[in-house]
């Protein structure tokens, strides 16, 4: 299953010669990116490994549009957002982009659905269709029956599933996962990557950080980053994530 | 963002600190009934005060004759009689800012009912005297001009009297009582009148018409009043022009110089209300001021919350923030909480206070005077006390840069 289709999807995202630097005051700057360039077309799974300090967490605040770049430019669907402002920003993120966090950060003490719901606020939309949107998103990620729990009552992998419900409620084009793995055990790791595989099937575009290389290995494209640059970009045939049959059947239904 | 989206969402926020975002409220309620409550007390204290003042004449002043010197020792006012009828009778055609004049002699007397006698004080007055003090006639009718000519013998007895010879719920219109052994017939009874403001018992009076009064009470000297005039200026604002107006007259009348003293004196009592009613302003307004600070210091207690609350949520504002609120959107969402906590302690406070004004206004005996203009403001201040202690904690929320609050432990 190798990636020979590439070719003919388009491109959704592209970085030129980005380089970020940060300011730190005593004349010390810290050079983040050093002249990045990546295009990732539409419907790729991408990993972006590296070790700490490699610009990875930095790649991807550009590619969420949460951060700028200090030169160069970021087409994001033939459009740069490179120098939009703030609120041009938060716009963008609204409606491209869903975001996955190691640590979930969903609100406390909401329901799960209403934690879904967030971005839809934003955008404006009306009650009835938030809604919908809501359940619909907590279904496909096999959790509509949760949808009144708050996240104290649903385990780590369905907090998980939760976020990438609310990432998944805009009908974004881009999913950006940071370390989404990184507070679970294998098993739920490797369910929560098979849902990453199937959004990847139906169109969306995943980026995904991580530093561990079982993760990277189930995604279509791994790039790795060292000091600030792109190291290593190669695609790959990604393993199928299987999760194993679950011990305890309750515990949601995994795709 | 719509409005009310914002406002649910910054309900919710609050709604999941409920012990907190109460005692913030209570911060801005205590101030919000603390203003209500002393602004109330301070209009019912202004109230009483007027009230006490009118009851002792409207726009009133009193011409009191000059003092009598004997071998160096020089009398009190009014210890020599000084004003004539003439006087009074110029007062009254003269001054143009001078409405109504009337002689007022006074007398401790012992009135006597076939059951009951009561010392009290008896007044020989003419039916100007009734007008100058806002006394109106409880039972049966004043006396007349003709009554006076006449020297009739006629008396309004003060509610307090009637109680004292006839009893109380007794009408005592038409009976005779009898004062220095001469029988009186009762023509009215007096309206109450309550109380001066230092505690006298206006009630506790006879009136009677002068004439009768130098006749069969005290006399004197033809000429001269034995007694003061009370004087009822025009309007509360030409008492100071007939008071000196009078004093020109007279002295012309009496022929004094320039450089001899006069020998009458004239009280405003007007001013002296007047000044009464400014003490009384410059409480409430004392008392509201202190009122307002308690209230600043719940504006503070809001944005003390909201910073705790800003820096608690960080990660929570970084990740709306991700996911596509604008900066106006956080500032609006803490913005409307500060709102939601100030408006709901001004309401809270709006109770509370009018309770406690209703509390205060019964201890004391005073009228319960709620201003709506003071409610109105108080939540209007109270808003806006909530958007200015809130607006930094909001400012500061929106200005944090999502990368930084994701990552916020």
């Amino acid at each position: 299953m190798a990636t020979q289709t590439h070719d003919d999807r388009p491109v959704l995202l592209a970085l030129k010669d980005v380089t970020k630097v940060y300011c730190l005051g005593d004349g010390n700057d810290v050079h983040a990116l050093r002249g990045v360039s990546l295009e990732i077309r539409q419907g790729e799974f991408v990993a972006i490994m590296g070790a700490s300090g490699s610009g990875k967490s930095t790649l991807m605040n550009v590619l969420g549009c949460l951060d700028r770049p200090t030169s160069g430019a970021y087409l994001l669907e033939g459009r740069d957002v490179s120098r939009l402002s703030r609120n041009e920003l938060a716009e963008v993120r609204n409606r491209t982009m869903g975001f996955v966090f190691q640590s979930f950060n969903l609100l406390a003490r909401t329901s799960a659905r209403e934690n879904v719901e967030l971005p839809l606020l934003y955008a404006g939309a009306t009650t009835k269709a938030r809604h919908a949107a809501s359940l619909e998103a907590l279904e496909r990620v096999g959790l509509k029956d949760r949808s009144h729990h708050h996240p104290n009552q649903l385990s780590g992998g369905q907090q998980q599933r939760v976020a990438i419900a609310r990432a998944l409620v805009n009908q974004p084009r881009i999913l950006l996962a940071d370390e989404p793995t990184g507070n679970l055990d294998s098993r739920t790791s490797v369910e929560i990557m098979a849902l990453f595989q199937d959004l990847g099937r139906s169109g969306i575009t995943v980026v995904l950080v991580t530093h561990e290389p079982d993760i990277a290995a189930f995604a279509s494209r791994v790039v790795t980053m060292r000091d600030g640059m792109v190291l290593d970009d190669r695609r790959q045939a990604p393993v199928e994530a299987r999760p194993r049959p679950e011990p305890d059947a309750a515990a949601g239904g995994a795709p | 963002m719509n409005p009310f989206v914002t406002f649910k969402v910054a309900l919710r926020a609050l709604l999941r600190n409920k012990t907190r975002s109460g005692l913030t409220t209570l911060g801005i309620i205590i101030g919000v009934a603390a203003v209500i409550a002393m602004v109330a007390i301070g209009e019912g204290a202004k109230v009483m005060v007027a009230n006490a003042f009118d009851a002792m004449g409207t726009n009133l002043l009193i011409v009191m004759s000059g003092s009598h010197t004997s071998g160096g020792m020089r009398g009190g006012a009014g210890s020599m009689p000084t004003l004539t009828w003439g006087d009074l009778a110029a007062i009254k055609t003269e001054v143009a800012s001078v409405r109504y004049a009337a002689p007022v002699c006074q007398t401790s007397v012992s009135v006597q009912s076939d059951e009951q006698n009561w010392t009290t004080m008896a007044v020989g007055t003419t039916t100007d005297y009734l007008s100058i003090r806002n006394w109106s006639i409880g039972k049966g009718a004043a006396f007349t001009q003709s009554d006076i000519d006449t020297g009739a013998k006629v008396v309004l007895l003060g509610a307090t009297v009637a109680e004292k010879l006839f009893g109380a719920d007794v009408d005592p219109v038409g009976r005779t009582v009898r004062i220095r052994g001469a029988p009186f017939e009762v023509l009215g009874m007096l309206a109450k009148k309550g109380q001066s403001p230092m505690g006298q018992d206006y009630d506790d009076a006879v009136v009677l018409p002068v004439s009768t009064f130098r006749a069969k009470i005290q006399g004197g000297l033809a000429q001269f009043i034995p007694g003061v005039i009370f004087v009822g200026a025009t309007s509360s604002s030409t008492t100071a022009r007939a008071e000196r107006d009078m004093d020109a007259l007279l002295r012309d009348r009496h022929r004094l110089g320039d450089t001899i003293e006069s020998d009458f004196s004239i009280r405003n009592l007007s001013e002296l209300a007047e000044a009464r009613q400014d003490s009384t302003k410059t409480m409430t307004t004392l008392l509201a001021a202190v009122a307002a600070v308690s209230l600043a210091v719940g504006g503070i207690g809001i944005m003390n919350i909201l910073l705790v609350s800003v820096t608690e949520r960080t990660r929570e504002i970084g990740v709306r923030m991700a996911i596509g609120a604008k900066p106006r959107n956080i500032l609006a969402q803490f913005l409307v909480e500060a709102l939601t906590l100030s408006t709901m302690g001004g309401v809270l406070g709006i109770a509370l206070g009018v309770l406690a004004a209703q509390r205060l206004a019964a201890s004391f005996g005073w009228p319960l005077l709620l201003r709506a203009d003071i409610i109105v403001v108080a939540v209007a201040f109270s808003a806006a006390i909530g958007i200015v202690f809130g607006m930094y904690p909001a400012w500061k929320a929106s200005r944090l840069d999502p990368i930084e609050a994701l990552r916020y432990e």
